[in-house]
């Protein structure tokens, strides 16, 4: 069994389970409730397959009355609920649990409006990432947060996550370029936030929601901001000596100015992997590879191109190319966009990592982790969006092998650690889920997360959203609300007042 | 006994809260108080000045990455980065001739009126470029607080990507310190254009003036401002205004494109550097509806519904107003001196959903009406709910968001 344990099943509420199963088919008719063991196994984990485990019963409503009612259930009658979108989170925000409902919200799969001239688009949260862009494309608009598992993943994984992507350097995260949801609360109240106007009054629930893991409310709705394409793209492949050079390299298109549409960097097994893979023409003689891509009008981009050539030049860039074509283009951005499928190729089994560092700390980092790979007696690959400092280590490893995954995930453990010792964090865009749940308070004091778990007490005070994610104890709501009063005059004399 | 708290630093903050929680004292938290005339009247004995925590604490624009204490002037943050070729990209606004507002003075006795940058993320306020580039809540990384139960907590953290636990620092913004009272902030800065042109489109309706704006914003040419003046900069009559801004070669060739897209608007006058600049400083200081003492409101609405809710106004009261955010954001000058809340929360109700903040009004008046758009009820609830696990004995700005809280 792996490392990280979820809270005891409720015995007594499985012992339940024929009464909820036909409370939740008397609310949801037909196909909408799942709950043959066979059929179940689709949802008993998500893209962080180490962990599985089989819901109590799934549920997948098409209404938001559906939902409303089927979370009005579960919060009257105590029983755990666990949202679900396409499954493909990184870090288990999609487990199941033993005690809980699964409810899977991948029928909510329609595009409701598309308003042009606000630049906005009202969507079902089952829609995927790209099919936002597919639904807009034709008029040249597109949505630009771009996870790479974009064909697949929903947008309201999206905002469970707050996912990021390639573009997000210069155009933002979920959480920047979301207008509006509806949701509902585990007592199956609908709440709406937002819409195609900016900003709202109130407080900012919104930010709150998303990249809150699903353990604040249910997302039935999303309105998002869209955006014209830019007039071109190009990218430039720049291969360096040291990922010194290429750490600079970055710090220096920043320091002119530049915001390139995507600025990524591999080291020198990730190239390695890529190339074996895709033929996308990298350089095998680079301890690291950049590619940086420049977008908007063409004059523009070709002046920048420039610019950024010129830059990595100065930096001992011992590999300079141009993207002559869009289907040269393509071919930069393939070896990279294929790089976790090519490091499956060369290992069984991989850990992908998310942590975030000052981009200054990259060489240092880089270098304990070749020690930590040593220690660990692992491989490890590296992909990151380096304009932001968001690493993706990927860990090689092989199940079968008796003790590689706990091995793989002590490695992950010292990375992420070390992320935070050099002024980083836990994870720039995957989550905590379970998987970097006990890390929390390498980051976090305890009081931090106390407050944190309030936040989640105005939400869900029996906590019965999503439970057993995020965060590493679960104290009860009575608890985190008392106060310890210091009664007294105003205590400070040294505090300065008139 | 009334009392000014000056605290030097964030443990002095947690000492204070924690006092007034245990009396349930009551406290106004103010920075310069550059915003006092902002939201509703706070109901509270004593203050809370945060001003003496002021100063950068780290800033490593290699990084865009900028950590000061919360109660560093606005101006000199702005200062700061601009020495170092960046921005705050969100434009802060600076109300004082709107609002008025105490203000305060730096160490050569210069005025600096645009008050704390935790005054800024507490009112969110954003200018014109926040169409493009997001608002004041978009740009804030990490925060160190106090909350209402006097205790100190960290969120966010010091990067521009993360994820780590519920994003705090970003739905404190806006709070007007009612939940908790920010020490230190962590914000993303970005580089400062290179160059600035503007264009001026004459003559237009309302109506006209907004699809231009949205074909505008609709386009790939990257706008960063898109207003419309009905009375024209100086009453000259109506302007219609579009920024581009970037490398000097893109913005020539962008400004060139939208000339030649919207050539059925007519023929647009060209603003330089200097010209655009004091033109949108005008726009985000909302200067055309600043004068006089009548009572102005804000609406952000869709954009497309920006005309409309102003004509279904004009045809009820003698008003004077302009657009900004391509015609979603509505600032309105009631003429006649009356409040007109009725017939404003009505017009916001008609179209798709909006807001709209009472900007400027007697502290009488604004004790009196919703100064905010009034939410329903399971958002009211919610809301309160969550005000209660921060602020439990409610001693942080009582009253300014909400009636008796
Ligand atoms: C190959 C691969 C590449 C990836 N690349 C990226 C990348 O580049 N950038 C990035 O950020 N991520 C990436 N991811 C991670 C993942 O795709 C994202 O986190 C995504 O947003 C998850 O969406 P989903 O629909 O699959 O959600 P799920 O995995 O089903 O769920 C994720 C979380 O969201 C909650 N949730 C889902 N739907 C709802 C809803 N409607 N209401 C409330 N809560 C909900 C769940 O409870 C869970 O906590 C990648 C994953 C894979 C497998």
């Amino acid at each position: 069994m792996t490392a990280i344990s979820m809270p005891a099943p409720d015995q007594e509420v499985i012992a339940r389970r024929r009464e909820i199963l036909s409370a939740l088919q008397a609310i949801v008719p037909g196909e909408g409730v799942v709950h043959d063991e066979r059929e179940m196994r689709a949802y008993e984990t998500d893209g962080l397959t180490a962990y599985r485990q089989l819901p109590l019963i799934v549920v997948l409503p098409e209404t938001v009355e559906q939902v409303s009612r089927v979370l009005k259930y579960c919060h009257q009658n105590n029983v755990k609920v666990v949202p679900r979108g396409a499954g493909t989170s990184l870090s288990g925000g999609a487990l199941p649990l033993e005690d809980g409902v699964l409810m899977s919200m991948m029928k909510f799969n329609r595009v409701l409006d598309i308003d042009y001239d606000n630049r906005a688009v009202v969507v079902q949260p089952g829609v995927t990432n790209l099919g936002i862009t597919r639904a807009v494309e034709h008029e040249g608009f597109y949505y630009a947060p771009d996870p790479s598992s974009q064909i697949a993943c929903s947008i309201g994984g999206n905002i469970a996550e707050n996912s990021g992507g390639v573009h997000c350097l210069k155009y933002g995260l979920t959480t920047n370029n979301v207008l509006g949801l509806e949701m509902v609360l585990i007592t199956g109240e609908v709440i709406r936030l937002g819409g195609k106007h900016l900003d709202s009054e109130g407080y900012d629930l919104l930010a709150l929601m998303t990249g809150s893991e699903g353990l604040l409310g249910v997302v039935t709705e999303v309105t998002v901001r869209i955006l014209q394409k830019p007039e071109t793209a190009r990218a430039v492949l720049i291969g360096f000596p040291t990922s010194e050079d290429g750490g600079r390299c970055v710090a220096d298109v920043i320091a002119a100015g530049i915001i390139p549409g995507g600025m990524e960097m591999m080291d020198r097994p990730a190239i390695h992997a890529a190339e074996d893979f895709v033929n996308a023409g990298y350089p095998l003689d680079v301890e690291a590879l950049l590619i940086v891509e420049l977008d908007g009008p063409e004059r523009e981009v070709d002046f920048l191109i420039d610019r950024v050539e010129a830059i990595g030049r100065a930096n001992k860039a011992t590999h300079c190319r141009v993207s002559q074509s869009e289907e040269e283009r393509m071919t930069f951005w393939a070896g990279r966009k294929a790089a976790f499928p090519a490091v499956g190729r060369i290992s069984p089994d991989y850990l992908c990592m998310d942590g975030t560092i000052p981009r200054r700390e990259l060489p240092r980092v880089l270098a304990r982790m070749r020690e930590l790979s040593e220690k660990h007696g692992l491989r490890c690959a590296n992909v990151f969006h380096a304009g932001d400092g968001n690493l993706h280590p990927l860990i090689l490893y092989d199940a079968n092998k008796p003790g590689e995954l706990d091995a793989a995930e002590a490695f992950g453990a010292d990375i992420l650690r070390l992320c935070v010792e050099v002024g980083g964090v836990l994870t720039g865009e995957h989550g905590v889920g379970i998987e970097k749940r006990d890390l929390m308070t390498d980051m976090f004091s305890e009081e931090d997360l106390k407050q944190q778990q309030r936040v989640k007490c105005a939400f869900d005070d029996k906590h019965l959203l999503n439970p057993g994610k995020v965060f590493p104890v679960l104290h009860r709501c009575a608890e985190l609300g008392k106060m310890h009063v210091h009664k007294g005059q105003l205590p400070f004399p040294d505090i300065p007042r008139f | 006994m009334d009392a000014t708290l000056k605290p030097r630093d964030t443990r002095d903050v947690a000492e204070a809260v924690a006092w007034a929680a245990a009396e349930e004292q009551p406290l106004e938290i103010v920075g310069h108080g550059s915003k006092r005339g902002l939201g509703r009247p706070v109901q509270a004995a004593h203050v809370l000045d945060l001003s003496d925590l002021s100063g950068v604490v780290t800033y490593e624009p290699a990084e865009l990455v900028l950590t000061v204490k919360a109660g560093t002037p606005l101006e000199a943050v702005e200062k700061l980065v601009a020495e170092n070729n960046q921005e705050l990209s969100f434009e802060p606004p600076n109300l004082t001739q709107l609002i008025g507002g105490r203000g305060a003075s730096d160490e050569n006795g210069a005025a600096r009126t645009a008050g704390t940058v935790g005054g800024i993320l507490a009112a969110n306020l954003s200018g014109p470029r926040r169409l493009k580039a997001g608002a004041a809540r978009d740009h804030i990384l990490g925060m160190e607080a106090v909350s209402g139960r006097g205790e100190v907590f960290n969120s966010g953290g010091k990067v521009v990507k993360n994820v780590t636990g519920y994003d705090l620092p970003r739905a404190l913004c806006g709070s007007y310190g009612t939940l908790a009272v920010a020490t230190t902030v962590t914000l993303k800065v970005n580089p400062r254009p290179e160059a600035c042109q503007s264009l001026v489109f004459s003559g237009l309706s309302d109506h006209d003036a907004v699809r231009l704006l949205c074909q505008a914003m609709g386009s790939s040419a990257e706008v960063s401002g898109a207003a419309h003046l009905p009375e024209g900069r100086e009453g000259e009559g109506p302007g219609t205004l579009l920024r581009v801004e970037g490398f000097s070669t893109s913005v020539d060739y962008r400004i060139g494109q939208l000339e030649s897209l919207l050539g059925e608007f007519g023929t647009p006058e060209r603003l330089d550097d200097t010209d655009s600049q004091n033109l949108w400083q005008q726009v985000r200081d909302a200067k055309p509806v600043a004068r006089d003492e009548t009572p102005v409101w804000r609406i952000s609405v869709a954009p497309t519904a920006g005309p409309e809710v102003l004509a279904a106004l004009r045809n009820q009261f003698d008003l004077s107003a302009f657009y900004d955010w391509s015609g979603g954001l509505v600032w309105l000058s009631c003429l006649d001196g009356e409040i007109h809340d009725e017939e404003i929360r009505a017009a916001v109700a008609a179209s798709e959903g909006g807001h709209a903040t009472l900007m400027r009004a007697d502290a009488s008046v604004r004790s009196a009406v919703d100064v905010f758009q009034p939410q329903p009820a399971p958002l009211v609830a919610l809301s309160r709910r969550l005000k209660q696990q921060f602020d439990p004995k409610a001693v942080l700005n009582p009253g300014r968001m909400v009636r008796g809280e």
